[in-house]
């Protein structure tokens, strides 16, 4: 483990320093780039501020991402069932990720206001797509001729999903519900910077508005941060899910 | 005589007016293993899955214990060319599996399907998932699991020719091993000659384009049979009067 992210630490500590470098000898004025001991230290003294913002974020991230992933589910699994509802509404379900979410949420603010709804609303439309489409490829996918052998046993329809799609969908599951999460966090900030009471997008427009530079990366850092654990929450899921991946061939 | 278990009456079957199939009939006694032997692409599957139900035949039928199930799948236990063990479950659930689609319960489907593990010589694979078995172990766990669908009439679908020669062999006196305590009657869809003649009690040569029954030879040598006869002037003789007819 250690070893494998050795370069990677080692590549993020060398440009740390280099920052830093930068910063000590003034090639860049301090209010325009703030050095990495600047941020630390805005980030320590922001904390208890940075925390309750962080705790709106994440309740916005996680009650969207719950909607998006139960939608998104729902929708896969009447998709790969009914071929009808596939051509119907596929190239439909393309066309919403078209849509830039920065054009939805001032609408969403217009019609739901500057409470929760809005956020959540746009994070489930961001969070759904990857869901979905990973899901439906999953099911789709499934072996044939494990299908036909449960159907030489007399399977019904939900034994075939329950003991034959749904598990052998669970990896393009967990790959879309990675996406998933990420864009949960970032859909949060984003609906908050366009209108809302708290959050760490407000907390940055707040910033921003005070030329706060030091302040404004330690919330970039953060919200980094809580996307990265976030996706470590679904990876350690997933393998929860899934003992027989990384399985070593013993007899 | 023995009780006729399945009987396969005139069945033909076209695909896209091509016939696959023509006139295909056959019986299968109680406790009997039958071959069906021919050249790969001959419609030797989609006769089997005629049988298992899943396809419909254009002319004939299928009986079983007297029984019309023709185009009713879930009569017969069918075993594909592939093991298609599934590899989320382990070997003692993935051998569950019938139980748990005909409702069984999770705990008494495990306890029946541990009582068999060491018959099938499977013991202490229970825990273990398909990816960490050989070939072999997974041909046999995938038998398992074609027994406990039913212990009536069995579909095997070249089951060991995925399997190296020397895997092979020790699977086939393992597999008149296991036929003789569990007496399951069988039709077993082969290309390989010594095999059809080794395990069976009689074999059916399927010719090609379309697959029709171009004869039947019955093996007389009693069972339990070792896997030494392949090596006796019998055992030849069947082979050169088989070769003469294909």
């Amino acid at each position: 483990m250690l070893k494998h992210n050795l370069p990677s630490t080692l590549a993020v500590v060398f440009l740390l320093l280099i920052w830093q470098f930068v910063c000590i000898i003034g090639l860049v004025p301090a209010y325009m780039l703030p050095s990495p001991v600047d941020v630390v230290w805005a980030f320590v003294s922001e904390w208890p501020l940075l925390w309750d913002h962080a705790m709106i974020t994440l309740q916005e991230a996680f009650i969207g991402l719950f909607f998006g992933v139960c939608i998104g589910f729902v929708a896969a699994i009447l998709m790969d069932r009914f071929d009808l509802l596939y051509k119907a509404f596929y190239p439909l379900l393309i066309i919403t990720q078209t849509i830039p979410s920065v054009a939805i949420a001032p609408l969403l603010v217009l019609w739901f206001g500057y409470e929760m709804t809005p956020k959540i609303i746009l994070i489930v439309i961001s969070t759904f797509f990857p869901i979905t489409v990973g899901l439906l490829e999953g099911l789709r996918s499934a072996d044939r001729d494990a299908i036909a052998l449960l159907r030489s046993m007399g399977a019904t329809q939900w034994q075939i999903y329950r003991y034959i799609k749904l598990p052998s969908a669970l990896p393009q599951f967990f790959s879309g519900l990675r996406i998933a999460a990420a864009y949960s966090v970032v859909g949060a900030v984003i609906s908050e910077w366009l209108g809302g009471f708290g959050g760490l997008g407000v907390y940055m427009t707040r910033v921003k508005k005070a030329f706060a530079f030091d302040k404004m990366f330690a919330v970039i850092f953060l919200i980094s941060a809580i996307s990265l654990l976030l996706m470590a929450l679904v990876e350690l899921a997933e393998r929860k899910c899934m003992p027989y991946r990384n399985l070593d061939k013993k007899n | 005589m023995r009780m006729k278990k399945l009987e396969v009456n005139h069945i033909s079957k076209c695909f896209d007016g091509k016939p696959i199939l023509q006139d295909i009939s056959i019986t299968l006694n109680q406790g009997e293993l039958v071959s069906l032997l021919g050249v790969s692409g001959g419609g030797k599957t989609t006769l089997f899955n005629i049988i298992a139900g899943l396809l419909p035949p254009d002319e004939g039928n299928v009986i079983l214990n007297g029984k019309d199930i023709t185009n009713q799948p879930g009569q017969i236990s069918y075993m594909m060319q592939k093991d298609l063990l599934l590899p989320y479950r382990t070997i003692e659930d993935n051998a569950a599996l019938p139980l748990l689609l005909k409702g069984v319960n999770k705990r008494d489907a495990r306890t029946q399907v541990s009582l068999l593990f060491a018959q099938f010589g499977l013991e202490g694979t229970q825990k273990k998932y398909p990816a960490q078995l050989s070939g072999g172990m997974r041909q046999r766990a995938a038998l398992l699991r074609t027994y406990l669908f039913s212990q009536d009439v069995a579909l095997l679908d070249e089951p060991f020719s995925a399997l190296d020669t020397l895997t092979k062999r020790s699977i086939h006196q393992w597999y008149l091993d296991v036929m003789e305590k569990i007496q399951l009657t069988t039709l077993f869809i082969t290309h390989d000659i010594d095999e059809a003649i080794l395990l069976s009690d009689r074999i059916y040569l399927l010719s090609g384009n379309p697959g029709r029954i171009a004869a039947e030879i019955v093996i007389q040598e009693p069972k339990p049979r070792r896997d030494d006869f392949s090596l006796t002037p019998e055992f030849l003789e069947y082979k050169r009067k088989i070769l003469s007819l294909l």
